[in-house]
């Protein structure tokens, strides 16, 4: 058991735990931030991706003992805040586009989306919207697609 | 026993010998004894409407054309649908605890909305909750076979309508203004000369101390304001935010830690000991460790430490149910057991074919997970369950717990396509809860979903068609599958309904299922399409469209070949065998807005298919380019191959609620139909799946989904709702089928098309469940 502190939605936090729980387990279990979701635990299906400094990550694969004292970490309930609005450009987008529906993806979805644009730019390709691999069961992919380069407008 | 249990025959209301009135139907209801007014639907419908088809024993050929699984589910709803209660609150709210799943499917909306609009209410006025497990509502507590909208239709309606009736009353009373002169709008009771009441004051003076009957008059569909517009999901706010709270996220009891199970590297073997115990006990945060039937539940502080300890975890199994089956073994059982072809093809020509469609998958996103407390003869679980009551029962009995001992409370669902019509990890959860003797959070993890969670079983479509001079002269369709489970209580509904049910003869369930499903939409003469199951021990359960996606398909690439050996284009040759007049519209409709026959591309190739379930008509139209730089694109851990690159979905469901949610079901079940047909299967070798991750099993991507989709949803036809939630499956892995055959010049022998080829490296089968990457830092693609 260690000692660890870091940033998570511009709250300063601080856990103990052994190194290697996947920072994941720390959000949801011991810190009780519910946004990111589990879908496979294997960096695989990206449901519970967030950022770290403002880049997506997925924290099912990282280590507690990776995360730095001087990281933010931002998951869906503090991305509003990180531009400091109470709904995000692509939160919007998603609610006129209506994307959801059972909605376990989304905040992961809204997330990949947030960073791919904020590094792409809001000219956003069908190429680059193919390379996003979060997954939606529910297969709302064709409104994710529309919601992201409505989003990207404002963003 | 509640008040409302006590419920006299409801005596003959005036209008009742006339079931409409001006267009408008009147329905029986009750006010219900409770602090707040609340009302409920009545149970003598079949009084009103006599000349139903529903009551008739069909004469078609076919007898889903006349009364259909729906129709049986509506009527097993029919003799407790009074017990369904709408309460309004003193803040002006109006609240229903639906006996239904919320799955994402989009009920919970369009339920709302029906509300809203017979109590002229504001949409976000109106809070719908799953309601916990009600054994008194018997089966009107299933949420399958695309029928919840079809089967609170009319009951929902009838108790906000009265609702609103009872508020006016009470109003007039209070204002001293006759009742005809009030109105109702936003909320508020509104007089001539402008004054208004609004309902939240109402709530408590509108209460009933008895239970009442009294009939009331609903809408008529053509005075809907909200009803039939396009509206967003209630919870969609909540979505975004990451508010919205799944079965893993509720915080029932800081006790209720989580907990995995390791399993054997065999379907439904059983623990026999565990060899290091102690060493599993003594890891990080591992707080409790017991043997359950199908593995060994591990409790710790964080889900983390249980995929930890799975690695550790050294366990002697007994041997699974079907160790040493392979795909090459099943497939060979079932071509075995299939049903003789009747018609003999020696006079005639004719199209023989035999498909395969590999096992599939119906996990959705969300793993099964389930919250249970267990102690002291008393439980209580928190699940996405969509049999609650079956759940609840099965639970008391599989424990030794006395009926009635276990609260059964139904949780958002984060996706289901049939999975949650069993309760497997909720009987899990509450066998792991006794045995260490406090409450946990049981989690499947992803790859138990793959590997131990229920399939959409193999089958083999043998179909033959024959034709002469210009016509079909006979189809027969003989389907073959691995058997379905239908424990889940569909079984019950036949039972109870046994009376109406136009099949006659002595039919399993699943074939009861098949044959109220199924029907061939086409003029093709002497028609049969029937089911044989082989019992192989597989964990099974229906998947969204159950049959109907593997049936269709092969019946809709046989429809292609006729075309071709009769000289006909497609759609022309569909147009003139159609039977049903919305079939051919949304025909016409799909074609036009698909551009049918436009010039392409050499290796881009049109499909089309069509498909009539749930009261509903639907044609799919897409294009699929199969030209080598797209078949052969790279992507990391990926199957590309062949892309939809255009989609056109043409539906009519008889009476759109939420235009927008329906969309939402067409894009989502055409996504489950082209993976289908291209991309996902579970690959079983030794007796078990190979898939252990979304990286195996090769659900549709962002790179395989079509870049350009376009959704039409018809006008209103039948004026009565039909489902909607799984109608989209089957034409769309038909199109996507019917284009892929165009592209190879014959019939596919196997789907989906890439099956033959295993697309990944396996996961080992020990330890049972992989443990997560360290890599996520500087692996972030």
């Amino acid at each position: 058991m260690s000692t660890h502190v870091f940033n998570v939605n511009g709250r300063r936090v601080s856990v103990e735990c052994d190194d290697s729980v996947r920072l994941l387990w720390v959000l949801r279990d011991l810190l009780g931030i519910h946004g990111p979701k589990y879908g496979c635990g294997l960096n695989v299906c990206k449901a519970c991706t967030s950022h770290i400094n403002g880049t997506a990550f997925n924290p099912c694969s990282v280590p507690v003992s990776d995360i730095k004292e001087s990281d933010e970490i931002t998951t869906i309930e503090g991305l509003a805040a990180s531009v400091g609005k109470d709904l995000h450009p692509m939160q919007e987008a998603w609610l006129e586009g209506d994307v959801a529906q059972c909605g376990y993806c989304q905040p992961g979805q809204i997330m990949a989306a947030a960073a791919l644009v904020k590094e792409k730019g809001a000219d956003i390709s069908d190429d680059d919207l193919d390379q996003i691999r979060n997954i939606c069961r529910c297969g709302t992919y064709h409104r994710i697609r529309e919601a992201i380069k409505a989003g990207a407008a404002k963003m | 026993m509640p008040a409302h249990r006590r419920a006299p025959a409801p005596e003959a209301a005036p209008g009742q010998t006339s079931s409409r009135e001006l267009g408008r139907r009147r329905f029986m209801g009750y006010l219900i004894a409770a602090p707040t007014l609340a009302v409920a639907a009545g149970g003598a419908w079949e009084l009103l409407t006599p000349d139903d088809a529903s009551a008739a024993i069909p004469s078609p050929p076919q007898p889903s054309d006349a009364y259909d699984l729906g129709d049986l589910q509506n009527d097993a709803a029919l003799p407790t649908a009074y017990l369904i209660k709408i309460v309004i609150n003193e803040d002006g709210t109006a609240s229903f605890a639906m006996p239904r799943a919320e799955v994402g499917q989009g009920i919970t909306t369009t339920v709302a909305m029906m509300i809203a609009e017979e109590l002229d209410l504001p949409l976000d006025k109106v809070t719908v909750s799953l309601a916990d497990a009600r054994p008194e509502l018997m089966l009107n507590q299933l949420t399958g076979g695309s029928n919840s909208v079809r089967s609170l239709y009319i009951p929902v309606r009838t108790a906000a309508a009265l609702a609103r009736q009872q508020l006016l009353l009470t109003a007039s009373k209070q204002l001293n203004v006759p009742v005809e002169q009030l109105t109702t709008a936003g909320g508020n009771i509104l007089t001539p000369t402008g004054k208004a009441l609004s309902y939240g004051s109402l709530a408590v003076p509108a209460a009933s101390f008895t239970l009442t009957s009294t009939s009331v008059l609903v809408k008529p569909t053509s005075k809907f304001t909200l009803l039939g517009t396009p509206q967003n999901r209630i919870d969609a706010l909540d979505i975004v935010t990451g508010r919205k709270q799944f079965a893993m996220d509720l915080e029932v009891s800081p006790d209720a830690k989580p907990t995995m199970v390791a399993r054997p590297p065999t379907i439904n073997g059983k623990p026999k000991k565990v060899n290091n115990l102690a060493a599993v006990l003594a890891l990080p945060g591992v707080t409790d460790v017991a043997m359950i039937t199908y593995g060994v539940a591990i409790r710790a502080e964080t889900f983390g430490q249980c995929i930890d300890a799975i690695q550790v975890i050294d366990v002697d199994w007994a041997g699974g149910t079907v160790d040493g089956q392979s795909d090459e073994s099943v497939e060979k059982k079932l071509k075995a057991a299939q049903l003789p072809l009747a018609v003999p093809n020696l006079l005639t020509k004719s199209v023989d074919t035999e498909i395969t469609f590999a096992f599939a998958s119906n996990s959705p996103l969300e793993p099964d997970c389930a919250i249970a407390d267990i102690k002291g003869g008393k439980g209580e679980i928190w699940s996405s369950l969509k049999v609650p009551i079956w759940a609840k029962q099965n639970i008391e009995e599989e424990l030794g717990m006395a009926p009635g001992s276990v609260t059964v409370h139904v949780a958002q669902g984060g996706g289901s396509f049939g999975r949650h019509l069993f309760h497997d990890v909720a009987l899990e959860a509450a066998e792991a809860s006794k045995k260490m003797g406090k409450p946990v959070k049981l989690m499947w993890t992803r790859t138990d979903d793959f590997r131990q969670g229920r399939t959409h079983p193999m089958c083999v479509a043998k179909v033959r068609a024959t034709y002469a001079l210009g016509n079909v002269i006979s189809y027969e369709q003989r389907h073959t599958s691995v058997r379905t489970d239908f424990t889940h209580g569909l079984g019950e509904v036949l039972t109870a309904t046994a009376a109406k049910s136009p099949l006659v003869g002595n039919y399993s369930f699943a074939q009861s299922i098949f044959l109220l499903s199924q029907s061939s939409p086409y003029n093709f003469g002497v028609t049969t399409q029937l089911l044989n199951e082989v019992d192989l021990g597989y964990n099974t359960g229906s998947m969204r469209n159950i049959y109907s996606p593997n049936t269709v398909t092969a019946e809709e690439l046989v429809v292609d070949e006729l075309a071709k050996r009769m000289g006909k284009d497609r759609v022309d040759f569909r147009r003139s065998f159609l039977k049903d007049e919305r079939l051919k519209a949304v025909l016409e409709k799909a074609a036009d807005k698909g551009e049918w026959g436009r010039s392409l591309p050499d290796g881009v190739f049109q499909g089309i298919a069509l498909h009539g379930e749930y009261r509903g008509a639907i044609c799919t139209v897409l294009e699929l380019d199969c030209r080598p730089e797209t078949v052969n694109r790279k992507i990391r851990d990926a199957v590309t191959g062949p892309r939809v690159t255009r989609a056109t979905v043409v539906v009519d469901v008889g009476l759109a609620l939420n235009p927008r949610g329906l969309e939402a079901q067409m894009i989502g079940g055409f996504n489950d139909g082209i993976a289908m047909a291209l991309t996902s299967s579970l690959h079983i070798k030794d007796g078990i799946p190979l898939e252990g991750s979304w990286d195996n099993y090769f659900y549709t991507r962002q790179w395989n989904t079509p870049p350009e989709m376009n959704v039409v949803i018809m006008p209103p036809t039948t004026g009565e709702p039909g489902g909607a939630g799984e109608l989209a499956v089957a034409p769309s892995m038909a199109a996507a089928a019917c284009a892929y055959a165009q592209s190879i010049g014959r019939i596919p022998t196997y789907f989906p098309i890439n099956h033959g080829t295993l697309g990944f490296e396996p996961y080992p089968l020990e330890p049972s469940s992989p443990n997560s990457p360290t890599d996520g830092l500087t692996n972030r693609i």
